[in-house]
């Protein structure tokens, strides 16, 4: 596994993710998908992003955690360039979640233990009692781990997908919509989790979070930022795509 | 030196030929609508196989070592291009990979067989490389084929799958290499089957042909076991090998997962 330095440990606020002039051209044509994005993401910082479809939000999370190329841009994890090899050990630290998790393994315990055979997280125990813990937060018993992930409903994947990173302590979620399609009781258990996740480490930990809902916004994010036709407009600026 | 078999003539090849009106008979009967393509059919096989006869016979006639080298190489790219041609799910560089895998494979196995094996003086190249490599090729080409189909429906597939793992750190062979692996799993079926049954169901190809060539059952049979030998190795190599690059070029050095560079066509 690859180490970052801890160079920055001692400051206040540290620079988690740093991304600069990050673009993306389309493919289909002509413009761009995303157009010179520069965002940082700090410790403490719960991040909300905003704006309508195909404004470029998931392409946003999805280059913060480099899983797509881009045509533009550089991004570091904690002030050092992230590339290549350093890939896997920065996408452990920061881990982006789907809407529409995959659920390797037949069980839930299976599930959650699935990780744990990749080399970035090879010095890492399985702890059943933490998972344990977090699960009665919610209301839960450690039944659900004996459940096979065939008979969980979305809520439940979520739970169980959420659960699968925290327990490698990230210091950084990138959340695309992750209760989009889950009732009210589902949402606010996975909104419990991140927030029972950030609060055991506030310094040292941020997420930004895809959201359609402004009260959910409100709720979980201290700053909102909003993008439109693949750029990040200002509160208060004339969205560009509504502008003619 | 006297033939050891019974040499063929053109009225004898008519006399099988005329099988064919028992298949046309059948078709016009049950009313297939097969007339056609039974004419082609045979048109087809007698062209075909008079021509390789014939190029045969000039280059085994020339005796010049590069003459079989050229023609082999026409049979590789032919092979290499049609080990794609039904593959579902393509992507840019697919033929080329094709191409290299089995290029690469069926010749340093063919190589071994030719040379370190059977010893074949250089001089008869054409008589030993020549059927020695298209047997290679022809069961390479369908390992390749369906290894690198198989590799693109589980890549599709599984695609939610490989996005969850890169996400959560693995890297990119951890991400694929389920995929991988059923690929050239599948690719390895169908000779493995084959050499299963050998001998059991049928008289092999190869062998029935030395027997009819007046060779003894056990030499036939030693050259039958030798080139079963060289195709799996062929058809392993080739298989791994186009799976291989394949994956390199659906999957970055950062760790990315390309599927949009998989095409249905």
């Amino acid at each position: 596994m690859e180490h970052f330095d801890d160079d920055t440990l001692m400051s206040d606020t540290r620079k988690l993710i740093e991304a600069r002039d990050l673009r993306r051209r389309n493919p289909d044509g002509a413009g761009w998908l995303l157009e010179g994005i520069s965002v940082e993401l700090c410790g403490r910082q719960r991040l909300a992003l905003a704006g309508p479809t195909g404004a470029g939000k998931t392409l946003l999370l999805r280059a913060l955690a480099l899983l797509d190329p881009v045509d533009g841009g550089e991004l570091f994890w904690r002030g050092r360039p992230v590339g290549g090899g350093s890939v896997p050990a920065f996408r452990s630290r920061a881990i982006y979640l789907h809407q529409r998790p995959a659920l390797m393994g037949d069980s839930v315990e299976a599930t959650l233990q699935w990780p744990f055979r990749l080399k970035v997280y090879s010095g890492v125990q399985y702890d059943e009692q933490r998972i344990v813990a977090w699960l009665e937060g919610l209301g839960r018993t450690g039944d659900l781990l004996r459940r096979p992930t065939a008979e969980l409903s979305g809520g439940e994947r979520q739970i169980v997908a959420m659960l699968r990173a925290i327990q490698f302590d990230p210091e950084v979620l990138l959340l695309d919509e992750p209760t989009a399609a889950l009732d009210p009781s589902a949402a606010e258990s996975v909104e419990r989790l991140v927030t029972e996740w950030f609060e055991a480490a506030v310094r040292e930990r941020a997420y930004c979070w895809v959201s359609h809902d402004p009260q959910q916004a409100a709720r979980m994010a201290d700053r909102t930022l909003r993008l439109a036709a693949g750029r990040i407009v200002e509160p208060g600026e004339k969205d560009p795509a509504n502008a003619r | 030196m006297p033939a050891e078999y019974i040499v063929l003539d053109y009225r004898q090849l008519a006399l099988a030929a005329s099988l064919m009106v028992v298949c046309g008979a059948i078709s016009v009967v049950l009313r297939l609508g097969l007339e056609r393509r039974l004419a082609m059919g045979v048109v087809r096989t007698i062209v075909q196989l008079l021509l390789l006869g014939l190029v045969l016979r000039w280059v085994f006639a020339a005796g010049q070592w590069y003459f079989a080298v050229a023609l082999m190489i026409v049979m590789t790219l032919v092979a290499g291009v049609a080990a794609v041609r039904r593959v579902e799910r393509r992507y840019a560089g697919l033929l080329l990979d094709s191409i290299l895998a089995i290029w690469v494979s069926a010749w340093c196995v063919s190589a071994v067989g030719v040379f370190g094996v059977v010893q074949v003086p250089i001089e008869r190249l054409a008589q030993y490389g020549i059927p020695l490599l298209g047997m290679v090729l022809h069961n390479t080409l369908t390992g390749i084929s369906l290894g690198i189909d198989r590799l693109g429906s589980e890549l599709a597939g599984r695609r939610d799958e490989v996005e969850t793992l890169l996400a959560l750190g693995a890297t990119r062979w951890e991400a694929a290499q389920d995929a991988v692996r059923q690929s050239v799993r599948t690719g390895l079926i169908p000779t493995l089957n084959t050499m299963m049954v050998l001998g059991i169901v049928s008289i092999p190809g190869m062998m029935t042909g030395q027997l009819l060539a007046g060779v003894d059952p056990i030499q036939a049979a030693l050259y039958q076991m030798v080139i079963m030998f060289l195709i799996a190795a062929g058809a392993s190599l080739g298989t791994m090998a186009v799976a291989l690059l394949g994956y390199r070029r659906l999957f970055t050095a950062d760790h990315q997962f390309l599927p949009g560079r998989l095409k249905k066509g």
